[in-house]
């Protein structure tokens, strides 16, 4: 807040006023659309915790997402475990899920693109598991029973309600998380994670124990996104192998930091707040273009749409590496120019 | 589970692995030179099944007949992609030039969605289903026409690197970036090549193996990892290599699927790769890692 300027400050609040007030002031579609924009918000900020703060590459986050899902799933389905105990083993799992990876990529020294490969081939490998195991459902996919009156009113134990409750809930974990990585960014954690991501030997030699710290990224990202899968289980109540863990998945998860900026904390959120809705509007205009008949009627919307995600991240990496958070930033002077921060 | 059904399930592995490896040459080539990790590679493949696809449609042509053309196209697309796209990315990290490929990987794939559907299409050839009998082992025609044709790209591609100028000029680059320029070579226009040809290598690939799989653009992804599977398991830059770990990964492939299922057999090719980054992340083939 220090570093903001009045008009940043003004600007932060309204925001903030604004998502407080969604679920008063828009319709189910675009509360839906909301939360699949917090959703992408709190993904990109876990997924950034690694590549932007401590310099890891994940290209396989639905990984953790999918053992999130898939371990509440399971406990709730068949042992009527409530996903606010469940919850604890979904992290537990994704983070074990995280160690292994992060400790064997790191005790063998697997770096860079390399690294990206081995969550690649982990994220890969569990998914074709996935398929086969019969007691998770399998290809034919796991579904959570949800019933009628279970749609209205706050259960969060069971974490059953209104979509109105799965919008603040996601909404309080996208801030939390905000709030989290900015904490972690200025104390020491974020020192050293910096100091490993910009050189890893010269943090070595002033003794940052990198594999420690390493780790510590891979943990929290990995916990974060097995929460995260907690969300999507009880929110789409149903899970397939390929639908939460398919590679796209994956990298779905890297385009809104990627779009708002790698390594900056607002980033993911704004990336996330500009992608979404681009997304949604393109898909409209493609449906009525096609009822116009302009495009014809067999052109699938979806694959408009990825394209033209890929031609946001192909141009940010091209143009605007840093991503658009920081440029916005200065351009709006929402930040105080470094000299006259207190 | 008798010994002529493995045997005939390593020979099939075996000339199908030579396909992969034709693949796993052009990432090989494009990273052992630019050092750029083609998260688009499978997506170039695809690219180059959908043309063998088209022009069988329309044409009648034979995928083997359509190498020539598929190579020519994709080694343009190659060229301008470097030249054009990932050559103004070089200062970047690497992270961020493997996003930039991963967000052009997307287009690509998502294009051949928009255009061509989801469905798997494939070429029906009146040769499809014939085969020859040697004692008990049975080879299909398809597999071993792929194979040889696989082979001879292959070899075309290792004498280009051998012994013409260019391709010498390009090996000169790989291994010593700055002494290339101060020789006077123009490494931008080298690199530029080398790219195209490690396209062409995806696109010879994608047209052949049109004869033994069905085309759909869901197959992209795969093929970019089945790639990186082949090469890290062969070793990143050794052309050898490439050979070597796709015929490792087609035979690893088809044994898993005879003796386990046959949706079982990527899971054991992701075992493989997993098992070599830890004990050898240079490859079985490649050099100490840089």
């Amino acid at each position: 807040m220090n570093d903001l300027t009045p008009f940043g400050r003004a600007a932060l609040l309204a925001f903030a006023a604004l998502l407080l007030a969604v679920p008063w002031i828009a319709s189910g579609y675009v509360l839906s659309v909301s939360i699949i924009c917090l959703y992408l918000a709190y993904m990109g900020q876990a997924w950034n915790l690694m590549l932007g703060f401590a310099g890891l590459l994940s290209i396989g986050h639905a990984l953790f997402v999918g053992l999130g899902a898939y371990t509440s799933g399971y406990l709730f389905t068949k042992l009527g475990v409530p996903p606010a105990v469940g919850v604890v083993a979904a992290v537990a799992v994704a983070m074990a899920m995280g160690s292994i990876i992060g400790y064997l990529g790191f005790r063998f020294a697997i770096g860079g693109v390399y690294f990206a490969l081995l969550t690649i081939a982990f994220s890969e490998f569990v998914r074709i598991l996935l398929d086969h195991a019969k007691f998770l459902g399998g290809t034919e996919g796991m579904f959570l029973p949800v019933s009628q009156e279970s749609r209205r009113g706050v259960d969060l134990v069971n974490l059953r309600g209104s979509t109105e409750m799965y919008y603040y809930v996601i909404l309080a974990l996208a801030a939390g998380a905000f709030l989290m990585c900015r904490a972690l960014l200025n104390g020491r954690v974020g020192y050293y994670w910096r100091a490993i991501r910009d050189n890893p030997e010269a943090a070595e030699a002033v003794g940052v124990d990198i594999f420690r710290f390493r780790m510590y990224a891979v943990l929290l990202s990995s916990g974060m996104a097995g929460v995260a899968g907690v969300f999507y289980a009880f929110y789409y109540n149903n899970l397939f192998p390929e639908q939460v863990l398919g590679i796209e998945r994956s990298i779905e998860v890297t385009l809104a930091p990627i779009v708002g900026g790698v390594g900056t904390l607002f980033g993911p959120i704004f990336g996330a707040f500009i992608l979404t809705p681009m997304g949604e509007l393109l898909t409209e205009a493609v449906e009525g273009f096609k009822q116009s008949g302009l495009i014809a009627k067999n052109v699938k919307t979806d694959g408009v749409k990825l394209m033209f995600w890929g031609l946001a991240v192909a141009l940010i990496v091209l143009l605007k590496p840093k991503g658009l958070w920081p440029w916005v930033c200065e351009r709006l002077r929402l930040v105080k120019p470094p000299g006259q921060r207190g | 589970m008798d010994t002529v059904t493995i045997i005939n399930a390593l020979v099939s592995g075996l000339l199908t692995g030579l396909v992969y490896g034709l693949s796993a040459l052009g990432l090989s080539v494009i990273f052992g030179v630019i050092r750029i990790v083609n998260f688009a590679h499978g997506e170039l493949m695809v690219l180059g099944m959908f043309m063998a696809l088209l022009l069988f449609r329309w044409f009648g042509l034979d995928p083997l007949m359509a190498v020539p053309i598929g190579a020519a196209v994709l080694f343009a697309i190659g060229y301008a992609l470097q030249h054009f796209v990932v050559r103004r990315v070089s200062y970047l990290p690497d992270h961020m030039q493997f996003l930039l490929l991963a967000g052009i990987a997307i287009m690509l794939v998502s294009g051949c969605l928009v255009i061509f559907g989801p469905d798997a299409q494939g070429v029906q050839l009146d040769y499809a289903l014939d085969s020859f009998a040697i004692g008990n082992l049975i080879i299909d025609k398809v597999r071993l026409y792929a194979a040889i044709a696989a082979v001879a790209v292959a070899s075309a591609l290792l004498a280009f690197f051998k012994y013409s100028s260019t391709g010498r000029a390009i090996r000169a680059c790989a291994d010593n970036y700055l002494g290339a320029k101060v020789v006077g070579l123009n490494v931008d226009r080298l690199y530029a090549l080398t790219f195209g040809i490690g396209a062409a290598c995806i696109g010879a690939a994608g047209c052949i193996i049109l004869l033994l799989v069905q085309v759909h653009p869901y197959l992209a992804p795969a093929y970019t990892l089945l790639a990186f599977v082949v090469v890290i398991v062969g070793g990143m830059g050794s052309l050898f290599g490439a050979l070597l770990g796709g015929m490792l990964i087609g035979v690893s492939e088809e044994l898993a699927s005879v003796v386990l299922q046959p949706s079982m057999k990527t899971a054991f090719s992701f075992a493989l790769l997993i098992v070599v980054l830890l004990l050898r992340p240079q490859g079985l083939l490649g050099r100490v890692a840089r």
